[in-house]
Protein backbone atom coordinates (compact mmCIF):
# COMPACT_ATOMS: atom_id res chain seq x y z
CA UNK A 1 0.00 0.00 0.00
CA UNK A 2 2.69 2.11 0.84
CA UNK A 3 4.64 1.95 -1.98
CA UNK A 4 1.56 2.28 -4.28
CA UNK A 5 0.85 5.34 -2.57
CA UNK A 6 4.53 6.31 -3.20
CA UNK A 7 4.21 5.27 -6.68
CA UNK A 8 1.20 7.92 -7.02
CA UNK A 9 2.87 10.72 -5.62
CA UNK A 10 5.96 10.78 -7.53
CA UNK A 11 3.24 10.45 -10.69
CA UNK A 12 1.92 13.34 -9.13
CA UNK A 13 5.22 15.39 -8.82
CA UNK A 14 5.91 14.57 -12.15
CA UNK A 15 2.41 15.50 -13.67
CA UNK A 16 3.00 18.93 -12.21
CA UNK A 17 6.33 19.24 -14.81
CA UNK A 18 4.06 18.30 -17.19
CA UNK A 19 1.28 20.73 -16.16
CA UNK A 20 3.59 23.50 -16.61
CA UNK A 21 4.29 23.07 -19.88
CA UNK A 22 0.62 22.59 -21.27
CA UNK A 23 0.44 25.77 -19.27
CA UNK A 24 2.00 27.66 -21.31
CA UNK A 25 -0.06 25.80 -24.49
CA UNK A 26 -3.35 26.90 -23.07
CA UNK A 27 -2.39 30.75 -22.54
CA UNK A 28 -1.27 31.37 -26.14
CA UNK A 29 -3.69 28.79 -27.23
CA UNK A 30 -6.75 30.94 -25.49
CA UNK A 31 -5.77 34.06 -26.13
CA UNK A 32 -4.52 33.75 -30.11
CA UNK A 33 -5.78 30.46 -31.47
CA UNK A 34 -2.56 29.50 -31.90
CA UNK A 35 -0.98 26.33 -31.11
CA UNK A 36 2.03 27.10 -29.99
CA UNK A 37 4.84 24.06 -30.75
CA UNK A 38 7.39 26.47 -29.55
CA UNK A 39 6.56 25.92 -26.01
CA UNK A 40 9.00 23.45 -25.00
CA UNK A 41 11.27 25.01 -26.64
CA UNK A 42 10.90 28.50 -24.68
CA UNK A 43 11.32 26.26 -21.64
CA UNK A 44 14.70 24.92 -22.78
CA UNK A 45 15.46 28.54 -24.19
CA UNK A 46 15.17 30.13 -20.79
CA UNK A 47 16.71 27.19 -18.80
CA UNK A 48 19.92 27.92 -20.84
CA UNK A 49 19.59 31.78 -20.47
CA UNK A 50 19.60 31.65 -16.85
CA UNK A 51 21.81 28.67 -16.75
CA UNK A 52 24.43 31.33 -18.36
CA UNK A 53 23.48 34.36 -16.18
CA UNK A 54 24.22 32.51 -12.83
CA UNK A 55 27.10 30.13 -13.99
CA UNK A 56 30.73 30.94 -13.98
CA UNK A 57 30.84 29.06 -17.88
CA UNK A 58 28.49 30.87 -19.78
CA UNK A 59 28.78 34.19 -21.61
CA UNK A 60 27.68 36.89 -19.29
CA UNK A 61 30.57 35.49 -16.74
CA UNK A 62 32.96 35.73 -19.78
CA UNK A 63 31.81 39.52 -20.89
CA UNK A 64 31.82 40.82 -17.31
CA UNK A 65 34.07 38.32 -15.60
CA UNK A 66 31.00 37.86 -12.77
CA UNK A 67 27.99 35.95 -12.48
CA UNK A 68 24.75 37.06 -11.45
CA UNK A 69 22.97 36.14 -7.97
CA UNK A 70 20.01 33.49 -8.95
CA UNK A 71 17.03 36.30 -8.47
CA UNK A 72 18.63 38.47 -10.63
CA UNK A 73 19.65 36.13 -13.32
CA UNK A 74 15.56 35.31 -13.25
CA UNK A 75 14.87 38.72 -13.67
CA UNK A 76 17.65 38.73 -16.29
CA UNK A 77 15.96 35.82 -18.35
CA UNK A 78 12.80 37.37 -17.87
CA UNK A 79 13.64 40.01 -19.70
CA UNK A 80 15.48 38.06 -22.68
CA UNK A 81 11.91 36.05 -22.91
CA UNK A 82 9.82 39.53 -23.32
CA UNK A 83 12.59 40.27 -25.80
CA UNK A 84 11.45 37.02 -27.46
CA UNK A 85 8.20 37.76 -27.22
CA UNK A 86 8.49 41.29 -28.90
CA UNK A 87 10.68 39.22 -31.38
CA UNK A 88 7.94 36.80 -32.37
CA UNK A 89 5.23 39.44 -32.57
CA UNK A 90 7.29 41.50 -34.82
CA UNK A 91 9.03 39.00 -37.19
CA UNK A 92 7.00 36.32 -37.22
CA UNK A 93 3.08 37.34 -36.12
CA UNK A 94 2.64 40.51 -37.54
CA UNK A 95 3.21 39.18 -41.01
CA UNK A 96 0.64 36.25 -40.59
CA UNK A 97 -2.53 38.37 -39.38
CA UNK A 98 -5.59 36.87 -40.36
CA UNK A 99 -3.83 33.48 -41.95
CA UNK A 100 -5.41 30.07 -41.13
CA UNK A 101 -4.52 28.43 -38.14
CA UNK A 102 -2.33 25.99 -39.50
CA UNK A 103 -0.14 28.36 -41.12
CA UNK A 104 0.46 29.87 -37.68
CA UNK A 105 1.27 26.26 -36.30
CA UNK A 106 3.66 25.61 -38.85
CA UNK A 107 5.42 28.88 -38.63
CA UNK A 108 5.67 28.00 -34.30
CA UNK A 109 7.41 24.67 -35.40
CA UNK A 110 9.85 26.93 -37.59
CA UNK A 111 10.10 28.85 -34.46
CA UNK A 112 10.87 26.31 -32.48
CA UNK A 113 13.94 24.57 -34.86
CA UNK A 114 14.87 28.18 -34.68
CA UNK A 115 15.40 29.07 -30.76
CA UNK A 116 16.77 25.42 -30.64
CA UNK A 117 19.79 25.81 -33.17
CA UNK A 118 20.43 29.34 -31.49
CA UNK A 119 20.57 28.05 -28.26
CA UNK A 120 22.93 25.55 -29.42
CA UNK A 121 25.10 28.09 -31.03
CA UNK A 122 24.63 30.42 -28.31
CA UNK A 123 25.16 28.20 -25.40
CA UNK A 124 26.43 24.70 -26.34
CA UNK A 125 24.81 21.26 -26.37
CA UNK A 126 26.22 20.27 -23.34
CA UNK A 127 23.98 19.08 -20.00
CA UNK A 128 23.86 22.19 -17.77
CA UNK A 129 23.07 21.40 -13.78
CA UNK A 130 21.05 24.32 -12.68
CA UNK A 131 21.42 25.10 -9.39
CA UNK A 132 19.19 27.49 -8.04
CA UNK A 133 19.08 26.74 -4.65
CA UNK A 134 16.10 24.56 -4.35
CA UNK A 135 16.02 21.89 -1.95
CA UNK A 136 16.67 18.21 -3.07
CA UNK A 137 16.77 14.82 -2.26
CA UNK A 138 14.33 13.10 -0.47
CA UNK A 139 12.27 14.62 1.90
CA UNK A 140 13.83 13.53 5.76
CA UNK A 141 10.93 13.92 7.88
CA UNK A 142 8.57 11.76 6.15
CA UNK A 143 11.00 9.23 5.49
CA UNK A 144 12.47 8.97 8.60
CA UNK A 145 8.97 8.88 10.22
CA UNK A 146 7.07 7.26 7.97
CA UNK A 147 9.16 5.68 5.59
CA UNK A 148 7.58 7.38 2.84
CA UNK A 149 9.78 8.59 -0.17
CA UNK A 150 8.91 12.37 -1.73
CA UNK A 151 11.65 14.84 -3.29
CA UNK A 152 11.47 18.07 -1.88
CA UNK A 153 12.38 19.23 -5.24
CA UNK A 154 8.61 17.68 -6.45
CA UNK A 155 6.86 19.25 -3.57
CA UNK A 156 8.31 22.47 -3.91
CA UNK A 157 7.28 21.80 -8.13
CA UNK A 158 3.76 21.02 -7.17
CA UNK A 159 3.72 24.59 -4.65
CA UNK A 160 4.80 26.70 -7.21
CA UNK A 161 2.17 25.28 -9.44
CA UNK A 162 0.01 26.08 -7.66
CA UNK A 163 0.84 29.57 -6.58
CA UNK A 164 1.40 29.95 -10.36
CA UNK A 165 -2.56 29.02 -11.28
CA UNK A 166 -3.83 30.96 -9.07
CA UNK A 167 -1.98 34.40 -10.05
CA UNK A 168 -3.22 33.14 -13.45
CA UNK A 169 -6.16 32.88 -12.63
CA UNK A 170 -7.00 36.47 -10.96
CA UNK A 171 -5.03 38.33 -13.72
CA UNK A 172 -7.30 36.42 -16.50
CA UNK A 173 -10.24 36.76 -14.61
CA UNK A 174 -9.70 40.51 -12.76
CA UNK A 175 -8.29 42.76 -14.39
CA UNK A 176 -7.90 45.06 -17.55
CA UNK A 177 -5.24 43.13 -19.73
CA UNK A 178 -7.06 39.98 -18.75
CA UNK A 179 -10.05 40.75 -19.94
CA UNK A 180 -8.49 42.05 -22.92
CA UNK A 181 -6.79 39.07 -23.41
CA UNK A 182 -10.01 37.15 -23.18
CA UNK A 183 -11.56 39.62 -25.79
CA UNK A 184 -9.00 39.03 -27.94
CA UNK A 185 -8.96 35.21 -27.98
CA UNK A 186 -12.99 35.88 -28.64
CA UNK A 187 -13.39 37.78 -31.67
CA UNK A 188 -10.13 39.91 -32.91
CA UNK A 189 -12.65 42.69 -34.86
CA UNK A 190 -14.58 43.52 -31.50
CA UNK A 191 -11.81 43.82 -29.74
CA UNK A 192 -9.74 46.07 -32.05
CA UNK A 193 -13.25 48.17 -31.81
CA UNK A 194 -12.53 48.67 -28.39
CA UNK A 195 -9.33 49.88 -28.97
CA UNK A 196 -7.69 46.73 -27.68
CA UNK A 197 -4.36 46.62 -29.57
CA UNK A 198 -3.31 43.30 -30.88
CA UNK A 199 0.58 43.68 -31.47
CA UNK A 200 0.09 44.66 -27.63
CA UNK A 201 -1.89 41.85 -26.65
CA UNK A 202 0.29 39.69 -28.76
CA UNK A 203 3.34 40.66 -26.67
CA UNK A 204 2.07 39.98 -23.40
CA UNK A 205 0.40 36.52 -24.08
CA UNK A 206 3.54 35.26 -25.32
CA UNK A 207 5.62 36.82 -22.53
CA UNK A 208 3.47 35.24 -19.93
CA UNK A 209 3.84 32.19 -21.68
CA UNK A 210 7.70 32.98 -21.61
CA UNK A 211 7.27 33.18 -18.08
CA UNK A 212 5.60 30.31 -17.66
CA UNK A 213 7.58 28.51 -19.30
CA UNK A 214 10.65 29.73 -17.18
CA UNK A 215 9.14 28.25 -14.26
CA UNK A 216 8.92 24.62 -16.57
CA UNK A 217 12.30 25.48 -17.46
CA UNK A 218 13.89 25.91 -14.02
CA UNK A 219 11.93 22.81 -12.39
CA UNK A 220 12.77 20.73 -14.89
CA UNK A 221 16.27 21.80 -15.23
CA UNK A 222 16.64 21.60 -11.25
CA UNK A 223 15.69 17.95 -11.47
CA UNK A 224 17.26 16.49 -14.38
CA UNK A 225 19.62 18.96 -15.81
CA UNK A 226 19.28 21.94 -19.00
CA UNK A 227 19.00 19.51 -21.32
CA UNK A 228 17.51 19.95 -24.97
CA UNK A 229 15.47 16.72 -24.66
CA UNK A 230 13.30 19.36 -22.67
CA UNK A 231 11.93 20.18 -25.87
CA UNK A 232 10.34 16.93 -26.67
CA UNK A 233 8.30 17.42 -23.16
CA UNK A 234 6.24 19.81 -25.42
CA UNK A 235 5.71 16.37 -27.19
CA UNK A 236 4.39 14.65 -23.65
CA UNK A 237 2.33 18.26 -23.34
CA UNK A 238 -0.20 17.54 -26.16
CA UNK A 239 -1.92 14.48 -24.39
CA UNK A 240 -1.80 16.21 -21.11
CA UNK A 241 -3.93 19.03 -23.19
CA UNK A 242 -6.08 16.54 -25.04
CA UNK A 243 -7.20 15.10 -21.93
CA UNK A 244 -7.75 18.82 -19.97
CA UNK A 245 -8.97 20.29 -23.31
CA UNK A 246 -6.99 23.00 -25.01
CA UNK A 247 -8.59 26.02 -23.49
CA UNK A 248 -8.93 25.26 -19.81
CA UNK A 249 -5.88 26.48 -17.21
CA UNK A 250 -7.67 23.88 -14.84
CA UNK A 251 -7.73 21.08 -17.46
CA UNK A 252 -3.69 21.96 -18.37
CA UNK A 253 -3.09 20.93 -14.49
CA UNK A 254 -5.48 17.95 -13.68
CA UNK A 255 -4.71 16.78 -17.28
CA UNK A 256 -0.92 16.69 -16.08
CA UNK A 257 -1.71 15.00 -13.32
CA UNK A 258 -3.70 12.25 -14.68
CA UNK A 259 -1.38 11.51 -16.94
CA UNK A 260 1.91 11.77 -14.30
CA UNK A 261 0.34 9.65 -11.94
CA UNK A 262 -1.08 7.13 -15.14
CA UNK A 263 2.08 6.80 -16.59
CA UNK A 264 3.97 5.66 -13.28
CA UNK A 265 0.96 3.19 -12.24
CA UNK A 266 1.19 1.70 -15.67
CA UNK A 267 4.97 0.89 -15.82
CA UNK A 268 4.94 -0.06 -12.27
CA UNK A 269 1.84 -2.67 -12.26
CA UNK A 270 1.14 -3.12 -15.78
CA UNK A 271 5.20 -2.99 -16.94
CA UNK A 272 5.75 -6.72 -15.83
CA UNK A 273 3.09 -8.34 -17.96
CA UNK A 274 3.32 -6.10 -21.26
CA UNK A 275 6.68 -5.03 -21.38
CA UNK A 276 8.67 -2.38 -20.09
CA UNK A 277 8.89 1.40 -21.18
CA UNK A 278 5.14 1.62 -20.84
CA UNK A 279 5.80 5.73 -19.55
CA UNK A 280 6.76 5.91 -22.99
CA UNK A 281 3.74 5.40 -25.09
CA UNK A 282 0.95 5.19 -22.41
CA UNK A 283 0.04 9.11 -22.20
CA UNK A 284 -0.60 8.80 -26.06
CA UNK A 285 -2.83 5.96 -25.97
CA UNK A 286 -4.67 7.39 -23.49
CA UNK A 287 -5.26 10.52 -25.08
CA UNK A 288 -6.48 8.32 -28.27
CA UNK A 289 -9.47 6.74 -25.91
CA UNK A 290 -10.09 10.78 -24.98
CA UNK A 291 -10.41 11.83 -28.35
CA UNK A 292 -13.11 9.20 -28.86
CA UNK A 293 -15.25 9.71 -26.24
CA UNK A 294 -14.86 13.23 -25.25
CA UNK A 295 -13.12 15.21 -27.77
CA UNK A 296 -13.38 18.61 -26.15
CA UNK A 297 -10.94 16.93 -23.25
CA UNK A 298 -12.09 17.05 -19.43
CA UNK A 299 -12.89 21.24 -19.06
CA UNK A 300 -12.90 22.16 -22.70
CA UNK A 301 -15.62 24.09 -24.34
CA UNK A 302 -17.67 22.15 -26.06
CA UNK A 303 -18.05 23.03 -29.77
CA UNK A 304 -21.74 23.58 -30.48
CA UNK A 305 -22.31 25.08 -34.06
CA UNK A 306 -25.63 26.61 -35.37
CA UNK A 307 -26.66 25.56 -38.82
CA UNK B 1 -42.52 55.40 -33.32
CA UNK B 2 -40.79 58.14 -31.64
CA UNK B 3 -39.75 61.84 -33.08
CA UNK B 4 -36.80 63.02 -33.63
CA UNK B 5 -35.20 65.51 -31.05
CA UNK B 6 -34.87 68.22 -33.16
CA UNK B 7 -34.19 70.75 -30.15
CA UNK B 8 -31.05 69.68 -29.73
CA UNK B 9 -28.14 71.82 -30.90
CA UNK B 10 -26.66 70.38 -33.74
CA UNK B 11 -23.36 71.73 -33.50
CA UNK B 12 -19.95 72.23 -35.69
CA UNK B 13 -18.73 69.41 -38.14
CA UNK B 14 -17.26 66.75 -36.13
CA UNK B 15 -16.67 64.05 -38.91
CA UNK B 16 -15.65 65.34 -42.54
CA UNK B 17 -14.91 62.88 -44.96
CA UNK B 18 -13.37 64.05 -48.08
CA UNK B 19 -13.08 61.55 -51.65
CA UNK B 20 -12.78 58.31 -49.94
CA UNK B 21 -11.66 55.59 -52.46
CA UNK B 22 -11.24 51.94 -51.58
CA UNK B 23 -10.87 49.39 -53.66
CA UNK B 24 -10.15 45.54 -53.39
CA UNK B 25 -8.09 44.37 -55.64
CA UNK B 26 -10.36 44.90 -59.06
CA UNK B 27 -13.37 45.74 -57.16
CA UNK B 28 -13.98 49.21 -56.05
CA UNK B 29 -15.88 48.97 -52.71
CA UNK B 30 -16.36 52.98 -52.26
CA UNK B 31 -15.61 56.18 -55.37
CA UNK B 32 -14.96 59.27 -54.46
CA UNK B 33 -17.15 59.67 -51.41
CA UNK B 34 -17.64 62.83 -49.13
CA UNK B 35 -20.12 63.75 -46.18
CA UNK B 36 -19.82 65.22 -43.19
CA UNK B 37 -21.27 64.45 -39.74
CA UNK B 38 -21.99 67.86 -37.36
CA UNK B 39 -22.11 67.59 -33.45
CA UNK B 40 -24.71 65.74 -32.41
CA UNK B 41 -26.67 64.71 -34.98
CA UNK B 42 -28.27 61.60 -36.44
CA UNK B 43 -27.09 60.40 -39.21
CA UNK B 44 -27.62 57.38 -41.65
CA UNK B 45 -25.98 55.94 -44.47
CA UNK B 46 -28.50 53.86 -46.60
CA UNK B 47 -28.33 51.96 -49.45
CA UNK B 48 -28.87 48.77 -50.99
CA UNK B 49 -26.85 45.26 -50.51
CA UNK B 50 -23.24 45.79 -51.06
CA UNK B 51 -23.48 49.98 -51.86
CA UNK B 52 -20.40 50.02 -49.92
CA UNK B 53 -22.45 51.12 -46.65
CA UNK B 54 -20.45 48.61 -44.09
CA UNK B 55 -17.11 49.50 -46.34
CA UNK B 56 -17.63 53.16 -45.41
CA UNK B 57 -17.53 52.32 -41.49
CA UNK B 58 -15.25 50.00 -41.31
CA UNK B 59 -12.93 53.25 -42.93
CA UNK B 60 -13.90 55.16 -40.36
CA UNK B 61 -12.75 52.95 -37.32
CA UNK B 62 -9.72 52.25 -39.03
CA UNK B 63 -10.30 48.67 -40.05
CA UNK B 64 -10.05 49.77 -43.50
CA UNK B 65 -7.47 51.72 -45.44
CA UNK B 66 -8.66 53.53 -47.66
CA UNK B 67 -6.38 54.30 -50.89
CA UNK B 68 -7.36 57.42 -51.44
CA UNK B 69 -9.02 60.24 -49.52
CA UNK B 70 -9.23 61.68 -45.84
CA UNK B 71 -11.38 61.75 -43.29
CA UNK B 72 -11.18 64.22 -40.92
CA UNK B 73 -12.23 63.95 -36.93
CA UNK B 74 -12.56 66.07 -34.57
CA UNK B 75 -10.18 68.46 -36.24
CA UNK B 76 -7.18 65.93 -37.16
CA UNK B 77 -6.77 64.75 -40.95
CA UNK B 78 -5.89 61.72 -41.85
CA UNK B 79 -6.05 59.13 -44.46
CA UNK B 80 -5.07 55.63 -42.41
CA UNK B 81 -5.25 55.22 -38.85
CA UNK B 82 -5.04 51.78 -36.82
CA UNK B 83 -8.44 50.75 -35.31
CA UNK B 84 -7.07 50.85 -31.59
CA UNK B 85 -6.12 54.79 -32.30
CA UNK B 86 -9.40 55.14 -33.58
CA UNK B 87 -10.95 53.95 -30.46
CA UNK B 88 -8.47 56.07 -28.05
CA UNK B 89 -10.05 59.14 -30.26
CA UNK B 90 -13.68 58.38 -29.07
CA UNK B 91 -14.98 56.19 -31.96
CA UNK B 92 -16.99 53.31 -31.11
CA UNK B 93 -19.60 51.13 -32.84
CA UNK B 94 -21.05 47.83 -33.54
CA UNK B 95 -21.42 45.48 -35.55
CA UNK B 96 -23.84 44.00 -38.55
CA UNK B 97 -23.30 40.08 -37.21
CA UNK B 98 -22.60 40.98 -33.67
CA UNK B 99 -19.09 40.53 -32.42
CA UNK B 100 -19.33 40.17 -28.82
CA UNK B 101 -17.08 38.25 -26.43
CA UNK B 102 -19.10 34.94 -26.28
CA UNK B 103 -17.95 33.40 -23.75
CA UNK B 104 -17.35 36.27 -21.25
CA UNK B 105 -20.84 38.22 -19.50
CA UNK B 106 -22.35 40.67 -19.70
CA UNK B 107 -20.34 42.74 -17.45
CA UNK B 108 -17.24 41.89 -18.40
CA UNK B 109 -18.12 42.33 -22.37
CA UNK B 110 -19.10 45.95 -21.44
CA UNK B 111 -16.19 46.27 -18.95
CA UNK B 112 -14.35 45.66 -21.93
CA UNK B 113 -15.71 48.59 -23.47
CA UNK B 114 -13.37 51.05 -20.80
CA UNK B 115 -10.54 49.71 -22.31
CA UNK B 116 -9.35 52.86 -23.79
CA UNK B 117 -10.30 54.79 -20.44
CA UNK B 118 -7.93 52.70 -18.04
CA UNK B 119 -4.30 53.49 -18.05
CA UNK B 120 -2.95 51.50 -14.90
CA UNK B 121 0.19 49.94 -15.50
CA UNK B 122 0.35 46.67 -16.69
CA UNK B 123 2.57 45.85 -13.66
CA UNK B 124 -0.14 46.20 -11.07
CA UNK B 125 -2.32 45.17 -13.17
CA UNK B 126 -0.38 41.78 -13.11
CA UNK B 127 -0.70 41.65 -9.35
CA UNK B 128 -3.79 43.33 -9.07
CA UNK B 129 -2.92 45.97 -6.79
CA UNK B 130 -2.97 49.40 -5.65
CA UNK B 131 -4.09 51.28 -7.84
CA UNK B 132 -5.27 48.83 -10.51
CA UNK B 133 -7.59 47.69 -7.87
CA UNK B 134 -9.45 51.56 -7.55
CA UNK B 135 -9.50 51.87 -11.22
CA UNK B 136 -11.51 48.63 -11.77
CA UNK B 137 -13.92 49.53 -9.36
CA UNK B 138 -14.22 53.40 -10.65
CA UNK B 139 -14.68 51.91 -13.83
CA UNK B 140 -16.82 49.62 -12.70
CA UNK B 141 -19.49 52.28 -11.98
CA UNK B 142 -19.84 53.76 -15.27
CA UNK B 143 -20.65 50.42 -16.41
CA UNK B 144 -23.10 50.11 -14.23
CA UNK B 145 -24.88 53.13 -15.52
CA UNK B 146 -24.66 52.05 -18.77
CA UNK B 147 -26.55 48.48 -17.74
CA UNK B 148 -28.88 50.69 -15.65
CA UNK B 149 -29.31 53.01 -18.76
CA UNK B 150 -29.73 49.35 -21.89
CA UNK B 151 -32.28 48.10 -18.35
CA UNK B 152 -30.00 45.06 -18.48
CA UNK B 153 -29.68 44.47 -14.76
CA UNK B 154 -31.18 41.27 -15.04
CA UNK B 155 -28.31 39.82 -17.49
CA UNK B 156 -25.29 41.50 -15.91
CA UNK B 157 -24.10 37.77 -14.89
CA UNK B 158 -24.95 35.65 -17.92
CA UNK B 159 -22.45 34.67 -20.50
CA UNK B 160 -23.86 36.71 -24.15
CA UNK B 161 -23.19 33.61 -25.89
CA UNK B 162 -26.86 32.49 -24.24
CA UNK B 163 -28.55 36.06 -24.88
CA UNK B 164 -31.42 35.81 -27.19
CA UNK B 165 -29.78 37.59 -30.20
CA UNK B 166 -32.09 41.24 -29.27
CA UNK B 167 -29.91 40.95 -26.09
CA UNK B 168 -27.12 40.25 -27.81
CA UNK B 169 -27.52 43.42 -29.82
CA UNK B 170 -28.00 45.51 -26.90
CA UNK B 171 -24.95 44.33 -24.88
CA UNK B 172 -23.46 45.36 -28.33
CA UNK B 173 -24.52 48.91 -27.81
CA UNK B 174 -23.89 48.98 -24.38
CA UNK B 175 -20.20 47.96 -24.59
CA UNK B 176 -19.67 51.01 -27.48
CA UNK B 177 -21.58 53.34 -24.85
CA UNK B 178 -19.02 52.34 -21.94
CA UNK B 179 -16.35 53.81 -23.84
CA UNK B 180 -18.07 57.51 -23.84
CA UNK B 181 -17.54 58.21 -27.21
CA UNK B 182 -17.62 61.13 -29.01
CA UNK B 183 -19.00 59.44 -32.35
CA UNK B 184 -20.93 56.05 -32.21
CA UNK B 185 -21.18 53.98 -35.47
CA UNK B 186 -24.31 51.68 -35.58
CA UNK B 187 -24.15 49.03 -38.15
CA UNK B 188 -27.67 47.71 -38.56
CA UNK B 189 -28.82 48.30 -35.24
CA UNK B 190 -31.59 46.92 -35.64
CA UNK B 191 -31.23 43.91 -38.30
CA UNK B 192 -33.32 40.63 -37.45
CA UNK B 193 -35.65 42.45 -34.84
CA UNK B 194 -39.18 42.22 -34.16
CA UNK B 195 -40.74 45.18 -34.07
CA UNK B 196 -41.19 45.61 -29.96
CA UNK B 197 -37.09 45.20 -29.92
CA UNK B 198 -37.00 47.41 -32.66
CA UNK B 199 -38.71 50.28 -30.71
CA UNK B 200 -36.68 49.54 -27.87
CA UNK B 201 -33.74 50.20 -29.86
CA UNK B 202 -34.55 53.21 -31.52
CA UNK B 203 -35.44 54.79 -27.95
CA UNK B 204 -31.59 53.38 -26.57
CA UNK B 205 -30.17 55.58 -29.94
CA UNK B 206 -32.36 58.33 -29.59
CA UNK B 207 -31.78 58.65 -25.66
CA UNK B 208 -28.07 58.33 -26.38
CA UNK B 209 -28.18 60.76 -28.96
CA UNK B 210 -29.99 63.37 -26.55
CA UNK B 211 -28.86 62.54 -23.20
CA UNK B 212 -24.97 62.40 -23.73
CA UNK B 213 -24.86 64.19 -27.29
CA UNK B 214 -22.95 61.56 -28.87
CA UNK B 215 -23.20 61.90 -32.54
CA UNK B 216 -24.58 58.45 -34.04
CA UNK B 217 -23.71 57.43 -37.69
CA UNK B 218 -25.69 54.88 -38.35
CA UNK B 219 -26.80 51.90 -40.92
CA UNK B 220 -30.00 50.54 -41.33
CA UNK B 221 -32.16 48.91 -43.93
CA UNK B 222 -35.33 49.64 -42.19
CA UNK B 223 -36.69 53.12 -44.04
CA UNK B 224 -39.46 53.91 -41.75
CA UNK B 225 -36.66 53.75 -38.57
CA UNK B 226 -34.03 55.73 -40.67
CA UNK B 227 -37.09 58.44 -41.83
CA UNK B 228 -38.24 58.61 -38.67
CA UNK B 229 -34.78 58.96 -36.25
CA UNK B 230 -32.06 60.19 -38.44
CA UNK B 231 -31.29 64.80 -39.18
CA UNK B 232 -29.42 63.89 -42.39
CA UNK B 233 -28.98 60.48 -44.52
CA UNK B 234 -26.63 59.79 -47.10
CA UNK B 235 -27.49 57.56 -49.82
CA UNK B 236 -24.89 54.83 -51.32
CA UNK B 237 -25.26 52.58 -54.58
CA UNK B 238 -22.25 50.68 -56.00
CA UNK B 239 -19.67 52.53 -54.20
CA UNK B 240 -20.88 55.93 -55.34
CA UNK B 241 -22.95 58.37 -53.22
CA UNK B 242 -26.17 59.07 -54.69
CA UNK B 243 -27.86 61.63 -52.84
CA UNK B 244 -27.06 63.46 -49.53
CA UNK B 245 -29.56 65.47 -47.38
CA UNK B 246 -32.76 65.47 -45.16
CA UNK B 247 -35.05 62.28 -45.28
CA UNK B 248 -37.39 64.07 -46.91
CA UNK B 249 -35.27 65.44 -49.54
CA UNK B 250 -33.72 62.06 -50.11
CA UNK B 251 -37.16 60.54 -50.46
CA UNK B 252 -38.12 62.72 -53.31
CA UNK B 253 -34.65 62.35 -55.07
CA UNK B 254 -35.32 60.47 -57.94
CA UNK B 255 -31.83 58.56 -58.02
CA UNK B 256 -32.67 56.81 -54.98
CA UNK B 257 -36.27 55.74 -55.87
CA UNK B 258 -34.46 54.37 -59.20
CA UNK B 259 -31.97 52.54 -57.23
CA UNK B 260 -34.27 51.28 -54.75
CA UNK B 261 -36.74 49.95 -56.97
CA UNK B 262 -34.73 47.87 -59.29
CA UNK B 263 -34.08 49.82 -62.39
CA UNK B 264 -30.45 49.63 -62.49
CA UNK B 265 -30.53 46.63 -60.47
CA UNK B 266 -33.00 43.51 -58.92
CA UNK B 267 -31.85 43.07 -55.99
CA UNK B 268 -32.61 46.31 -54.17
CA UNK B 269 -34.99 45.82 -51.05
CA UNK B 270 -36.42 48.29 -48.85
Amino acid sequence: MMFFLETVISGLMAGVMYSLVALGFVLIFKASGVFNFAQGVFALFAGLALYDFISMDGWFYELFGFALPVWLGIIATMGVMVIVAWLVELLVLRHLVNQEPIILFMSTIGLAYFLEGLGDILFGSDVKPLDVGLPSGASDYLLDNYNFYVEKLEVVAALIAAALVIVLAIFFQKTRIGRALRAVADDHQAALSVGISLRMIWVVVWSVSGFVALVAGIMWGSKSGVQFSLSLIALKALPVLILGGFTSVPGAIIGGLIIGVGEKVAEIYAGPFIGGAIENWFAYMLALAFLLVRPQGLFGEKIIERV
Amino acid sequence: MTQPALKRDIGDTILAVDNISLSFGGVKALQNISFSVNEHEVFAIIGPNGAGKSSMLNCINGFYHPQEGTITFKGETRRQVRPSVAARTGIARTFQNIALFKGMSTLDNIMTGRNTKMSTNIFLQALHFGPAAKEEVEHREVVERVIDFLEIEAIRKTPVGKLPYGMQKRVELGRALAAEPDLLLLDEPMAGMNIEEKQDMCRFILDVNDEFGTTIVLIEHDMGVVMDISDRVVVLDYGRKLAEGTPDEVRGNQDVIDAYLGVAHDDAEA
